[in-house]
């Protein structure tokens, strides 16, 4: 069985239908990454798997338990975290206070300091400007500390949406080491990206999406070198 | 020393718009709406002393109490019921209501407690202060309500610093979405907020209608508007702007009434308002609106 099991899923805002009945899955230890381009839904995607956005049909598993249109915080605590598009660091609270909110479901004192000393390690940055408010930090630091924030609830599977997005090319390999080390310390990934090359280079499989279906989906390695592929994400 | 008595005079009347303004500023910065409600719940923690202390003879710490619990619950009720259904509204649907639930209320008490103005009878049975040789006077209300309101803010800033509860108010205050993302539950931070503010609107009642002591269906109205203007004085969704303006305006109040003119009190209130929000739209403390991305 599938850690992640998303099932003929449909999305509408308002009247207008952004997924028309997806279906993917995601197995335990893999990096999965869902790529297409602007307005394809991966965004949307995301947000209805983590409970933000309502699920008009299909259904959404998690290990085995339904989570479809469950409450995003129940789902948290259950072992999923997400890093949404754009960041949303809490730019008034510092840091630190930031990292702290990411363990916000974890009860256990030594747990919660494992999980900084590791994103510490990860991300040596965030700990130099610890007491530093989240908004002052630029847009690459913010991207780790959105990551580092996610990683502090000591998640089973990692969303994760446009990682690399507006970062410097040194940043976007930084990020994209650090998802690996996360995934080779047994966290599984959901990788949406734009830079489809990128993403197919460290993921195992992927999911092409386009305007709301799934147009494609196979072996990461057999996709990069598909010619359909390479003509419309990796610009060749 | 009468300066020096207005003075004191105002402070005592500016902690108590800033108990009030602490809640409207809370809710606002939390829930994202102006709960035009919450002076009148002011009004209902005053009716609830009075039946309980003067009608029934309870003692007075036990009927504020009793006070404090009841508004707690009235704000957390009113928001389940006319506020939360219209979570994601548009934002004048959520005033009207608001203005509505306001009405409500008074009309509530207008039936319940009748019209008259009942005669509050101060809950504080503490000697006046005599300094300066009897040169000045201060009255034990006033001394009680502004440690009260230094006690609140304090208490209210350490909350928000030091608690799980307060930090998860703080990140839906920023972005609900993204604490709801952390494992925040945003509903139940909302509620928490709710019964935060109309507690501490329950003591403003308290204040207030011992130290200006009559009570009607109106008399959370005007003190109300006046706290909101503070908020929006000291920078709405700002707890130490709260707490500033409300001192400010009550300074100003007082100031304005004894100095320049008694009816034109307000009017200089609402003039100091209009020059800083000129000068600084978002409030003494407040913070620019950052744009969403
Ligand atoms: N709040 C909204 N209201 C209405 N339509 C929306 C809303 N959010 C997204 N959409 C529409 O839904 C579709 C999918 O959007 P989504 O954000 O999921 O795309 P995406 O694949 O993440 O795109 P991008 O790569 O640009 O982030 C788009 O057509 C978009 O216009
Ligand atoms: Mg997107």
């Amino acid at each position: 069985m599938a850690m992640l099991e998303v099932k003929d899923l449909q999305v509408f805002y308002g009247m207008i239908q952004a997924i028309k009945g997806i279906s993917f899955e995601v197995n335990q230890g893999e990096i999965i990454a869902l790529i297409g381009s602007n307005g394809a839904g991966k965004t949307t995607t995301l947000q209805t798997i983590t409970g933000i956005l309502e699920a008009k049909a299909g259904k959404i598993t998690f290990e085995g338990n339904d989570i479809t249109n469950m409450p995003g915080h129940k789902i948290v605590k259950m072992g999923m975290a997400h890093v949404p598009e754009g960041r949303r660091v809490f730019a008034n609270l510092t840091v630190y206070e930031n990292l702290k909110m990411g363990a916000f479901t974890r009860k256990d004192k030594g747990e919660i300091a494992r999980n900084f000393e590791r994103v510490y390690k990860s991300f040596p940055r965030l700990e130099e400007r610890k007491n530093q408010p989240a908004g002052t930090l630029s847009g690459g630091e913010q991207q780790m500390l959105a990551m580092g924030r996610a990683l502090m609830s000591n998640p089973r599977i990692l969303l994760m949406d446009e990682p690399s997005m507006g970062l410097s090319p040194i940043f976007v390999d930084e990020i994209f080491k650090i998802i690996e080390e996360v995934s080779s310390e047994g966290t599984t990934v959901l990788l949406v990206e734009q830079n489809a090359k990128k993403a197919l280079s460290i993921a195992d499989r992927a999911y092409v999406l386009e305007t709301g279906n799934i147009a494609l989906s196979g072996d990461a390695k057999e996709l990069i070198s598909n010619e359909q592929i390479r003509k419309a994400y990796l610009g060749e | 020393m009468s300066f020096l008595s207005n003075l004191i005079n105002g402070l005592s009347l500016g902690s108590i718009y800033a108990i009030i303004a602490l809640g409207y500023t809370m809710v606002y910065g939390i829930a994202k709406m102006l709960n035009f409600a919450h002076g009148d719940v002011i009004m209902v923690g005053g009716y609830v002393v009075f039946n309980l202390m003067t009608g029934q003879g309870m003692n007075p710490l036990l009927s504020v109490i009793a006070a404090i619990i009841v508004c707690t619950v009235l704000g957390v009720v009113i928001e389940k019921i006319a506020y939360k259904p219209l979570r994601g509204a548009n934002s004048l649907a959520v005033l009207i209501t608001a203005i509505g639930v306001s009405y409500f209320l008074q009309n509530a008490a207008l039936l319940l407690f009748g019209s008259d103005v009942k005669a509050f009878v101060s809950v504080f049975n503490v000697k006046p202060f005599r300094l300066a040789g009897g040169a000045l006077t201060i009255t034990g209300v006033t001394v009680i309500t502004v440690i009260s309101c230094i006690v609140i803010m304090i208490g209210l800033m350490l909350f928000i610093k030091k608690t799980k509860s307060g930090q998860a108010m703080l990140a839906v205050s920023e972005d609900r979405a993204a604490a709801e993302l952390m494992g925040v539950n945003v509903n139940q931070t909302i509620s928490l907020t709710f019964a935060i503010g109309s507690g501490l609107a329950a003591i403003a009642g308290v204040l207030l209608c011992s130290a200006y002591p009559t009570l009607s269906p109106y008399t959370g109205a005007m003190p109300g508007i006046k706290a909101f203007t503070a908020a929006v004085f000291g920078g709405i969704g700002s707890i130490p702007g709260a707490f500033i303006g409300g001192i400010l305006l009550g300074v100003i109040e007082i100031m304005g009434k004894t100095y320049i003119s008694s009816q034109l009190a307000d009017v200089i209130v609402f003039g100091v308002l209009i020059v800083v929000l000129l000068v600084k739209p978002t409030g003494i403390l407040g913070q620019p609106i950052r744009e969403k991305v």
